[in-house]
């Protein structure tokens, strides 16, 4: 009797592992099953910029221009385009047999409506709205875009990758105000978004849009052909980082788009997952500073950091391997077509005694200088931490405050002084092709157009017109390299380094292209 | 009888128009810009305005509370800033894995700690109570993420018997749905299990120290019969009161099992809610928790009447 129910047990046991086993492979078609970057609770990639957002509407919806491995910008929804001669008139052609998710046809008219409410909320959008004498359609098929003078930007702000990403959307949900969401997904990308099995926090379905056509060229970045080889992608947000490690190790998840870089150890010695740098540019780290209250709002002080900071410190102490950092004086980001060293003595040389000195010229007299680190972060609290070491290293009486990222994000935008709750800094991240020209780098804009830290100088105001303004790319080099050494003089802000996270997945899966966006178009899933 | 049970009831009215008020007023006291998280880095002050003005933060504290009163008594507990559905349908999404955590763990805690309690009360003293106890010390002592990494190390990645993470609704089969609870349940109800072996023991002891269960003693009662028969029952009360604290204690706990093992719960859906100041998610679902709350308090205070028919209400 005993020796049965013991059977009954083991039986009952492995029944119910291998119903746990069986569920999980079983699969409806080819499923990818991956770990996003983070939580997606917002859907409108125009309504926010949050990096989630974006990634997902990649999957839905499709751009007009896209950048490619080299950056430079290419046609996608567009066949054919042409400017006038004098540069003031510019004319898409859309591609034959373009379709939103419900079946429409897409029309110029739908482009139109989604350009102007991209631009009513995005900083390049808006530059070139300001230069935009029309913008109308022509045909289904065709509109135009006439301009007030000649800009060089035109192509660079349609095939922009980093939020806001100029995605196109019907017509009816482009006219929706651009202050608030959008109230169905629709795209015409190559997944659709399955809305029924959304759980907001936990799982995000896409599944292959069947009458999507991808261009013919190799996929290349965000630009090429968009070919889909898997019937369904499932995003499951784990919120715990080693469990979800672990997954991927066990083969439960297909793919992990941001592994936090102390675990990667776990992994890169497992025959069956591949580890590597997706982004070949990655993130650059910076510390955003105060210019109104003191002792920052003296320039002397803010040169001192420059000397006392030393980006391979920050990049060691936050990101740690070697492999996945970089020390970059670039304002505007190494390996992009604005990179420059110009001015970069004092940021690439650590001199302790001279930024000592320097906040003695600039009259420092022991202010308390308040850093906010969001403690919830897993890279910018331990990248808050070395600025708090670095910081008091050169005399500074730093008043540590942690607060989480909601708290921080509202905070940031006081310019109250520091007794009635302001700020002097903090250090956040931003992706290099967030911040790759003087365009859509907010956090070095100045005077009326500043970010937080509200820096202003004139010169830089000159400079970021003239570049937007020229066309000839050796001049915008040369304008790059002014723009840097203004920067880097006036101190804007101070770049700390920039490191490429890794993702991991299963060796089943192949063709993941490099790109700062995980776009799940081109990958094979071997079963 | 019934009257007991209208007045407590009633009684649940002022209870949630105070949580209501609280919650609401803490929330708003609270630093952090709903509409700053969703405009981003690259925002004006300007588009960060006009997003709390959409969303109807940039009204007056006590209008926008008056507003949230009057859809919710009118049953609409809002709708997300961020994901733009309804609060009730993200509770509904939520609650079946949290509810489905919440019976795996009671029952899987009870019926192995009762015993347990049994057990070490019977043979007080011995080698065999000081083991249980430890176990209840050590069961206390280990955060529920500790406990349910080392399960996960052992069961999942080490034996490979069950899966690491992850939930699958009871439509999916017994099979995946049990299997997918197991480590959750062993994992968060470790401690819930060693305050209820000790609750058990404490009471057994008492009752088995009585003139009755020693007459019963005397009269040759069998062990099993005399301690589940006789002295359990009597030490029933207090061992339901505590299981009656623990379930709520649990809704408490499932916030890192549900992060720990990915099962998409409530506890997640209210931190994730609280890290980004959705405001209608946080109010709606603590608004409902406390509701659980005072429904598990009263049945508790039931089943007094049907374990002990002294107790007259």
């Amino acid at each position: 009797m005993r020796s049965a129910r013991r059977l009954l047990c083991a039986a009952a046991l492995v029944a119910l592992a291998a119903g746990g086993l069986a569920a999980e492979a079983r699969a409806e078609g080819t499923v990818i099953r991956s770990i996003p970057i983070g939580n997606l609770k917002v859907l409108d990639p125009i309504w926010t910029t949050a990096y989630i957002t974006r990634n997902h509407a990649y999957m839905v919806w499709d751009t007009l221009f896209a950048l490619d491995e080299n950056n430079e910008p290419k046609p996608q929804m567009v066949e054919d385009w042409t400017v006038s001669d004098d540069r003031l008139v510019y004319t898409f052609t859309l591609r034959d047999g373009l379709k939103w998710h419900d079946g429409a046809p897409v029309t110029a008219e739908d482009c139109v409506a989604s350009l102007r409410r991209w631009a009513a909320r995005d900083g390049m959008g808006q530059a070139l709205m300001s230069f935009t004498e029309s913008l109308e359609a022509l045909d289904d098929q065709s509109f135009e875009l006439t301009l007030t003078q000649p800009v060089g930007f035109v192509l660079d702000a349609l095939g922009k990758i980093d939020s806001n990403v100029p995605f196109m959307m019907p017509k009816r949900l482009a006219e929706t105000d651009p202050n608030e969401q959008i109230s169905e997904v629709i795209g015409s990308g190559p997944f659709r978004f399955v809305a029924d099995e959304w759980i907001p926090g936990s799982k995000v379905v896409y599944e292959k849009f069947e009458d999507y056509k991808p261009r013919a060229e190799p996929a290349s970045k965000a630009a090429g052909g968009k070919v889909v080889h898997v019937d369904r992608v499932e995003s499951i947000y784990m919120p715990d980082a080693g469990v979800a490690v672990q997954a991927i190790a066990s083969g439960e998840i297909d793919l992990h788009e941001s592994p936090p870089t102390d675990l990667l150890a776990l992994v890169e010695s497992n025959p069956d997952v591949v580890v590597r740098p997706n982004d070949p540019q990655g993130y650059q780290l910076f510390m955003p500073l105060n210019h109104l209250n003191p002792p920052f709002d003296k320039k002397e002080a803010r040169q001192a950091l420059l000397w006392g900071t030393s980006q391979e410190e920050y990049m060691a102490g936050v990101i740690g391997d070697a492999r996945r950092y970089q020390t970059c004086p670039a304002v505007y980001g190494c390996g992009g077509t604005a990179e420059s060293s110009a001015g970069s003595e004092a940021l690439m040389t650590l001199d302790v005694e001279r930024a000592k000195k320097l906040l003695a010229d600039a009259g420092y007299a022991g202010h308390r200088v308040v850093l906010m680190d969001p403690a919830d972060n897993p890279t910018l609290h331990p990248a808050a931490l070395m600025g708090v070491q670095t910081l008091r290293r050169m005399g500074l009486d730093v008043d540590v405050q942690a607060m989480d990222w909601s708290t921080l994000v509202q905070r940031r935008a006081s310019k109250a002084p520091i007794d009635e709750g302001g700020w002097n800094t903090f250090i956040t991240n931003a992706t290099v092709t967030g911040i790759a020209n003087p365009l859509i780098h907010n956090f070095v804009k100045n005077c009326e157009q500043a970010g937080y830290g509200w820096s202003c100088d004139e010169r830089v105001q000159k400079l970021n017109q003239q570049w937007a303004l020229e066309t000839d790319s050796d001049k915008r080099k040369e304008l790059i390299d002014e723009l840097q050494r203004v920067h880097l003089d006036n101190v804007t802000y101070v770049p700390l380094g920039q490191y490429r996270p890794a993702i991991i997945y299963r060796k089943e899966l192949s063709g993941v292209i490099p790109g700062p966006v995980l776009f799940y178009w081109n990958i094979e899933k071997k079963s | 009888m019934f009257a007991y049970i209208l007045r407590r009831l009633l009684a649940t009215i002022p209870v949630l128009a105070i949580v209501a008020l609280v919650v609401f007023s803490i929330l708003h006291i609270a630093p952090g810009d709903p509409a700053a998280v969703i405009a981003g880095d690259q925002a004006t002050p300007e588009q960060i305005l006009a997003i709390r003005a959409k969303l109807g933060l940039d009204l007056p504290f006590h209008e926008q509370f008056l507003l949230w009163v009057g859809n919710v008594l009118r049953g609409d507990l809002g709708t997300s800033i961020f994901s733009n559905l309804p609060v009730g349908h993200l509770f509904l999404q939520r609650v079946e894995p949290t509810v489905a955590l919440t019976i795996a763990t009671t029952l899987v805690t009870v019926l192995l700690a009762v015993p347990l309690g049994v057990l070490a009360a019977w043979k007080a003293g011995t080698f065999i109570d000081r083991a249980v106890m430890s176990f209840a010390v050590l069961g206390f002592s280990f955060p529920v993420f500790v406990v349910g990494y080392i399960f996960i190390y052992i069961f999942a990645v080490k034996l490979q018997i069950l899966p690491i993470q992850g939930y699958r609704p009871l439509a999916d089969g017994i099979g995946p749905f049990l299997s997918h609870l197991v480590l959750p349940s062993l994992a968060l109800g470790m401690s819930f299990m060693a305050l209820i072996a000790r609750i058990t023991r404490a009471s057994m002891l008492e009752v088995l120290s009585q003139d009755h269960i020693r007459t019963a003693r005397a009269k040759g009662l069998p062990a099993r019969q005399l301690l589940f028969d006789h002295a359990l029952p009597n030490s029933a009360v207090p061992i339901v009161t505590i299981i009656g604290v623990g379930v709520a204690l649990l809704l408490g706990g499932v916030v890192v099992t549900e992060s720990v093992f990915a099962i998409p719960g409530l506890g997640r859906l209210v931190v994730d809610a609280i890290l980004h100041r959705d405001y209608p998610v946080i109010q709606g679902v603590l608004l409902l928790f406390s509701l659980v709350y005072v429904f598990v308090n009263l049945a508790v205070d039931l089943l007094y009447v049907v374990i002990d028919p002294r107790i007259r209400y």
